[in-house]
This record gives C-alpha cells, structure tokens and sequence, in this order.
C-alpha cells in the first residue's frame, strides 16, 4: 500500500497548489537555462551560417562583435591577392535603433559584399534574396516588417525582400541584411548641418595653416565629399571573411596576414569562443546566479512544505510506530511525498514552458541534455528537501499517540 | 499449558531523581492468560497508563521483567529482542479515540497493520475484510474515518488490533469517547475477541457499567497492582 499516494490524495488541494508554485519556479530555472542556450545559439548563429573561414579585423581588437572594428574597404582586395584565399567579403554590422510606424525598432544592420554576396547563404521563410545594389532588405520577421513594406533610414528607403526566422545578433534584436554600401549609408548618415560644419571646420583650419594659404586648390577639395579626399580613407568596413580555396594551408595564409600590423585574423572558432567568453559568459553567469537562488528557493519551499506535512500527520507517524512499522515505511512516505511534489513540478514546469517559452521575448533553447541535468538536480533537491521531514518523524516517540 | 500472554514482575517506574524523584510503577505484578480479559481500574495518575505503556514496550520500566507470551522482552529498561518488531508480531492496540490514519480507509487502516508485519498486499487485504466482517462493519471498509460513527470506528480499530493475531491486546479506556450502548458493545466485543481468539486482553477503564465482561478486575493505586475479588464485579 503506498501511504505517500494515499495522504497525497487526503491532502490534494495543498499539494496541487505546492506543486503548482514548485513548477513555476522550476519553469523559470528550465526557461533561464534555456535563454542562456538561446544565447549562444543566437550570439553564434551569424558567425556559424556567414561560412568565412578566417575574420580579418581592426588590428589589435577582437572585433566585429565584440568590440568596434574598423579596416579599410579596400583590405578586401588585398586579401584576395593572398594565395590561398577564394573568396574575400566586406562585413559590416552594427546595431540601430530607429522609431517605425510609431514604435521603436532595434536591428542589427548586417552589410552583404554586393554583388559577390548576395545572401546565398541566408535561409529564407518568404520572398527572395537580394537583386538590386541598393534599396533592399531581408529582415528577420521578429523585426515585424512585412514583405514590401519599406523603411526609411537615413535618407534612403529600403524594401523588405526577404524574411528570415530566429535570425537575430547577441543582442536578441533581429537581423537585417542589406549590401555593404547600403548597410554603410545607413551607418554613416550624418545630418546636412553637420557636413557643412564638418567642411566649414576644414576650411577654417587649412586657413590657419601655411599649405592652405599657399595652396588655394586644398580648399576646393575640402569642401567636396570625404571619400574624394586623399588624406582620407574610403568608407570602413566591420570585417573581411575570409574563404580559402578546398585543401589550401589555413595557417600559411592565417601567417600572411598576421604579418600585416594594420589588422588581426581570427578563425572562425576563436571569433565564436570571443563572442562566447565575452557578452555571453557574464549573461551565464547572471543567469546562473539566478537558477542557483532559484534552485534553493525550491529546495526550501519543498522542504517546509513536506515538514508542515509531516507535523500534520505526526500522530499518524506515532501510530505507525507503535504498530511496529519500520523506518523506511515512515521515511519512505516522507521521502516519496517529496519526490512527487519535484517529479509533478518537474513535468509542470515541461508542460508550461511548452506554451510559455515560446513566448518569451529572448530565444529559449531547452535541450535534452538540459532537461536530464534539471531533472537530476530535481531528484537532488527533493532528496534533501524531504530530510527535515524525516528527521522530525523519525524522532517522534510511538507513546505520541497515547498522549495526545 | 501455554504461557500466559503477558506475565510483568516487580515492575517499577521512577521518573526524575533526587528531590524530584516521583515513582509511579512500584512493585507492580500482573499476569494476563490468553483468553482471558482484565480490567484495569484506578483513578487518574494512579499508574494505570505507565503500566500498560510498559507493557506495550514503548516506555521501558526501570526495573522488573516483562514477557509476552512465555518471551521475556524486558530486562527493566534494557530491551532483550527487537522491541518494535515484537510489538508489530505479538500486540495489538485500541486507544480512546480509535487512531485511524485519517488519509485510509476503514479496509486499509486494518490493511497497513498486516502489510507492516509484512503480509502480502494481496493477501493483507482478504484478511481486512474478513476482520472488518466479523467486527460488523464491512459495508463501511472503503469509507475514511470520518464518514464512520464513533463505535464505527472503534471497531475498525479492534480490527486492526486483530490484524496479525497478536497474544495480547492492551486497551487505553476504549470506550471513553462513546455512549454506554455503544461503549458496553465495544467492551462486549473485546470479550468475544478474548475467547474466540485466544489473545489475552487488558482494557484500562473508567467505565464501571461494562465491568462485567472481565473475567478479572485490577486495581491501580500509587503505582501498585492489586487483585480485586472475583465475586465483586459480578
């Protein structure tokens, strides 16, 4: 006869309600392991689907994702001329915030290297893939752009193309790929005023100077465009990913552009772990902390819940002494109680999350692996949880059921 | 001839020490026959309970021997067998209030008794009912506790008693908590119990309309047993 079951179903309305607390909290310690493995999935996510086998960046940073990088457009070129490598790309990627139809939108602005990359590699769930040079979009749908709607940033309107989904950056905010010349419009917009600003200050200090009093011309070229003056570099790019032709030496060419000061090459894994070990880890961390503090939340609650339990039924306990039941019968319906309470909290905390995660404004990733570890960590919890019970009933003397 | 089913010598219980030394057992000797009931009688704190909580070996004297049925099993407080296995194999207990575990049934109450002393489920539960249809309540044995009267009750808890064929059932005032029909019912049952089964029965009692049905009356007083003439409660 199982005791456990029996008192369980005299007991049921505080056990429903338990149970049910125990399974939200355990919903919230899944849904946390699950964001952190959304996390990866979502910081790894581009760097994994781009297909580069080597990231060139700013010299002396661990960019594009992890800090500001900046290179040259023109290092395409000169990497391609490095023997080994069969393709090289400009990358671009930063994140704007921009306000659309009334409300604020977050994307990370990701610059394909028209026309060589065309977003071949980006799964699509509707419409097509870039065709034009400028004017275009494949936006990730949590983005909320339906196809053929178009935005306006800076001074140009770009049309949604293409829709992708659960494309987003480290930061959850959802991908947008335009061609790198758009992705750069887009980041280097500056304001009318500003320019003329920016070219009155020119003009103003090649005039305090000697060369610009001695060469008039200098001043008709600071007023022009930024990228029509010499001194000064073309548009800069985030990134260049690298492909190496089938079978050739990664680390021969990896050697040839280390020798280069003005950038840093990174493979494809030492961007991942950089992604990884920086932004995700004290997010892990974070919600490590939490499930932890969570975790014995439970504990405790199971705990105090089965000794409250236990109390009720002490005279029972006292009884079942006295009629010679042994420990482990006592202990055992302490100790089932408890894992019953974790076990349905468990599956309840499943069931949820099934509907709730979903829901979740960061991606939620639950993993087998995941739940076999919570659930291990469950069995754990109501162990001990069920300690404090058991030790108050093994304690209680049989003559409790005379005296009382 | 078999050994009596209870037999407690020289039974003496001292609490506290020194000046707070209070001694409520003192050479108290009794001896109880299978098939045979005794009452129990005194007034409060005269001893009656130490005396059948000892017996019950769940508060050891400090001095004297208890055996159970011809097995000494206390040596004053020292145990001489497995006192909680003894006590599943050889007694059985009936309260004032009958103790039902609140979350069984009537059926399983009885049940669990057999199950601990590890009868099978199966068979655990054939023995139940028959209990429960000897006592008369059968048509109440998937009912909880509280769905069953006071003398309902009671005898569920007489079943249970019963259920593993003890040699001695110890009663502590058992029909305290009903009417005189009912509680003279009970007290006539114990009787039954006693003759048909051959368990020897001690019921401490209050009650002394049921007096009666003893084939042998006790009286307690400061700790002390003494034999209370046959003819008496006649």
């Amino acid at each position: 006869m199982n005791l456990a079951v029996r008192d369980i179903r005299h007991n049921a309305g505080r056990f429903v309600f338990t149970t049910v607390g125990i399974g939200l909290l355990l919903m919230i310690v899944m849904g946390m392991g699950g964001i952190y493995r959304g996390l990866i999935h979502e910081a790894t996510l581009l760097v994994d689907r781009v297909g580069a086998d080597l990231w060139v960046v700013q010299g002396s940073t661990r960019g594009p994702f992890a800090e500001i990088s900046r290179i040259s457009a023109t290092l395409e070129d000169r990497v391609r001329a490095v023997p080994g490598v069969a393709r090289a790309r400009r990358f671009v990627s930063h994140t704007i915030q921009r306000v659309h139809r009334g409300r604020p939108l977050r994307m990370v602005v990701q610059g394909l290297s028209w026309p060589d990359d065309r977003g071949a590699w980006i799964p699509l769930v509707a419409g097509r893939a870039l065709r034009q040079a400028h004017y275009e979009m494949i936006a990730d749908v949590s983005l909320r752009l339906p196809l053929g709607e178009k935005i306006t940033l800076g001074r140009d309107a770009y049309e949604v193309v293409g829709h992708t989904q659960g494309m987003v950056g480290s930061s959850g905010d959802g991908l947008a790929f335009f061609t790198v010349s758009d992705a750069l419009a887009i980041q280097f917009d500056v304001p009318g005023e500003a320019v003329r600003l920016e070219r009155a200050a020119r003009r103003a200090r090649l005039e305090n100077i000697e060369i610009g009093r001695l060469q008039p011309l200098l001043l008709d070229r600071a007023a022009g465009p930024s990228s029509s003056i010499p001194a000064l570099s073309k548009p800069q790019v985030s990134a260049v990913l690298v492909t190496l032709h089938s079978g050739a030496d990664a680390a021969a060419v990896r050697a040839t552009l280390g020798n280069w000061p003005d950038i840093t090459v990174y493979s494809t894994q030492e961007q991942k772990d950089l992604l990884l070990s920086g932004m995700v880890d004290k997010a892990k961390r974070q919600l490590g902390l939490f499930r932890v503090l969570l975790i014995i939340i439970s504990t405790i609650i199971i705990a105090l819940i089965i000794y409250t339990l236990t109390l009720d039924k002490i005279r029972d306990i006292a009884l079942l002494k006295l009629i010679g039941a042994r420990n482990r019968v006592i202990g055992g319906l302490i100790l089932q109680q408890s894992l019953l309470m974790g076990a349905f909290g468990y599956a309840l905390a499943w069931w949820i999350g099934q509907f709730a995660f979903p829901r979740f404004p960061r991606l939620v990733v639950i993993e087998t692996a995941d739940l076999v570890s919570l659930g291990f960590i469950v069995l754990v919890i109501s162990t001990l949880a069920s300690m404090l019970g058991i030790w108050k009933a093994l304690r209680v003397e049989p003559n409790t059921v005379l005296s009382a | 001839m078999s050994a009596p089913a209870v037999e407690v010598q020289n039974l003496r219980k001292v609490y506290g020490s020194g000046h707070t030394e209070v001694v409520a057992i003192r050479d108290a000797t009794l001896s109880i026959a299978r098939g045979e009931i005794v009452g129990m009688l005194g007034p409060s704190g005269s001893g009656k309970s130490t005396i059948l909580t000892a017996m019950a070996l769940i508060n050891p004297p400090t001095s004297g021997q208890v055996a159970i049925n011809g097995t000494p099993v206390l040596d004053g407080s020292k145990a001489l067998v497995d006192l909680r296995a003894f006590r599943r194999q050889h007694l059985g207990f009936v309260f004032q209030k009958a103790n039902l575990i609140p979350f069984l049934t009537a059926l399983e109450n009885v049940q669990i008794a057999l199950e601990v002393n590890d009868t099978a489920p199966k068979a655990a539960r054939q023995r139940a009912l028959e209990l429960l249809d000897y006592l008369g309540v059968a048509e109440r044995a998937n009912n909880l506790p509280v769905a069953l009267s006071g003398g309902e009750q009671q005898r569920v808890a007489v079943a249970r008693a019963l259920a593993n064929n003890p040699s001695l059932i110890l009663a502590d005032e058992p029909t305290a908590a009903l009417d005189s029909q009912r509680g003279r019912q009970v007290m006539e049952l114990f009787a039954k119990v006693a003759h048909e089964r051959n368990a020897g029965v001690l019921v401490v009692t209050h009650d002394h309309r049921t007096l009666d049905v003893f084939d042998r009356i006790v009286d307690v007083e400061d700790g002390g047993i003494t034999e209370r003439p046959l003819e008496q409660p006649k």
